[in-house]
């Protein structure tokens, strides 16, 4: 049941010398408390995203915009052979993924989506998932819709796949055996360590984090919080981090796309 | 490859002080990582950065392997004169980075 794990005391001992307790209750903000991560940063930090001359994901957005332009494959058509500038044909498109893809029958994200484009149209391997290359061209769409509201699951053929993104976020998991919930709506705001523990509003990727000097998407960082519950993480591009990456987009439905953001 | 994104105004008033950046792209690898080889991973990084005004220096910096990937500098300096603003970034296999920026001073 959705809703209550009452009363239940939880100790974690990190290093055999610490322990936390938290109480746990899931209960996810209500809309007028969401909060993107931006809004758990430092001033230093939210500075660096806001001024593009100091934002390191625009690196990437840079190379994004050469690929786009760049011909490839094949056919030797670049992405802006069909689809023109992209200031005006890719407006909004980030903002409303992972869409529902009729070619699968499945929800897609954004990365995967490009390398379907890369294959049937460009007729050339797609890039490895993760690459340097995809980010860069994934941050450069995603740029186009920066400040956007977000738009992610308003196709109804996606609900089954929310609903199993939204039960893989609140399964335990690990050898901590930790739910997403358990953090980022119980306890968003507290600290893990020396972090705050944002909500779980992806409203910025693929983003440039401190701590991987390099910009990442949704699903490494899904990877990370699965490495810090000890859980095994899942094969990147797998359906259950489509599924969840659907699940947070549309709990972030309406707030503003910060495409590429900077996170600690 | 680097690449490198600078923000000098295109214009400015003689006198004025004026902030330059410049962010580029390097993974600033310090040489005490191990690969999954287990063998340590060559040091690679930005050991210089200097730029100059109309030929001359007006900033330059020395980087060790501390400093993040991806390094960053913002500094000022006094518009005097038009004319053309470079920047150069030099690794430690000696290779250089230009980056210029002509700046219009009234």
């Amino acid at each position: 049941m959705r809703g209550v794990l009452k009363g239940f005391a939880l100790t974690a001992g990190f290093g055999g010398a610490l322990g936390i307790c938290i109480s746990l209750a899931i209960a996810q903000a209500p809309p007028s408390e969401r909060k993107s991560g931006f809004e758990f940063m430092s001033p230093e930090s939210q500075a660096t995203q806001q001024d593009d001359f100091s934002n390191p994901g625009m690196l990437w957005v840079a190379e994004g915009e050469a690929l786009w332009n760049a011909k490839a494959g094949a056919t030797g058509r670049s992405c802006a052979e069909c689809h023109g500038d992209a200031a005006v044909s890719m407006k909004g498109v980030a903002a409303r993924y992972p869409v529902f893809f009729a070619g699968s029958g499945r929800p897609i994200d954004l990365q995967s989506r490009i390398n379907v484009c890369r294959k049937t149209n460009q007729d050339t391997t797609p890039f490895p998932l993760e690459s340097r290359e995809l980010l860069a061209l994934s941050a450069f769409i995603g740029r186009q819709s920066r400040g956007m509201p977000i738009t992610t699951g308003e196709d109804k053929r996606l609900d089954p796949f929310r609903a199993r993104g939204q039960e893989l976020y609140e399964q335990r998991q690990g050898q901590l055996n930790f739910s997403c919930a358990n953090c980022h709506d119980n306890n968003w705001g507290r600290r893990l360590a020396s972090s705050v523990i944002p909500q779980s509003h992806p409203t910025g990727y693929p983003l440039y984090r401190l701590e991987w000097q390099g910009l990442g998407s949704l699903q490494r960082r899904l990877r990370n919080c699965m490495i810090g519950v000890r859980a095994e993480p899942y094969p990147y591009g797998s359906q259950e981090y489509v599924e969840l990456e659907l699940f947070l987009m549309t709990r972030a439905m309406g707030m503003p796309l910060e495409t590429p953001a900077v996170r600690p | 490859m680097a690449r490198a994104l600078i923000n000098v105004p295109a214009k400015a008033k003689r006198g004025d002080i004026i902030e330059i950046k410049a962010l580029i792209s390097h993974p600033m690898e310090t040489g005490y990582r191990t690969g999954t080889d287990g063998a340590l991973v060559p040091r690679d990084i930005i050991n210089r950065f200097i730029c100059t005004y109309n030929g001359e220096e007006i900033f330059s910096a020395d980087l060790f392997p501390a400093i993040a990937a991806n390094p960053f500098f913002s500094f000022t300096t006094t518009a005097t004169e038009s004319g053309r603003i470079a920047f150069r970034w030099i690794d430690d296999r000696g290779q250089a980075y230009l980056e210029t920026a002509e700046i219009a001073v009234e």
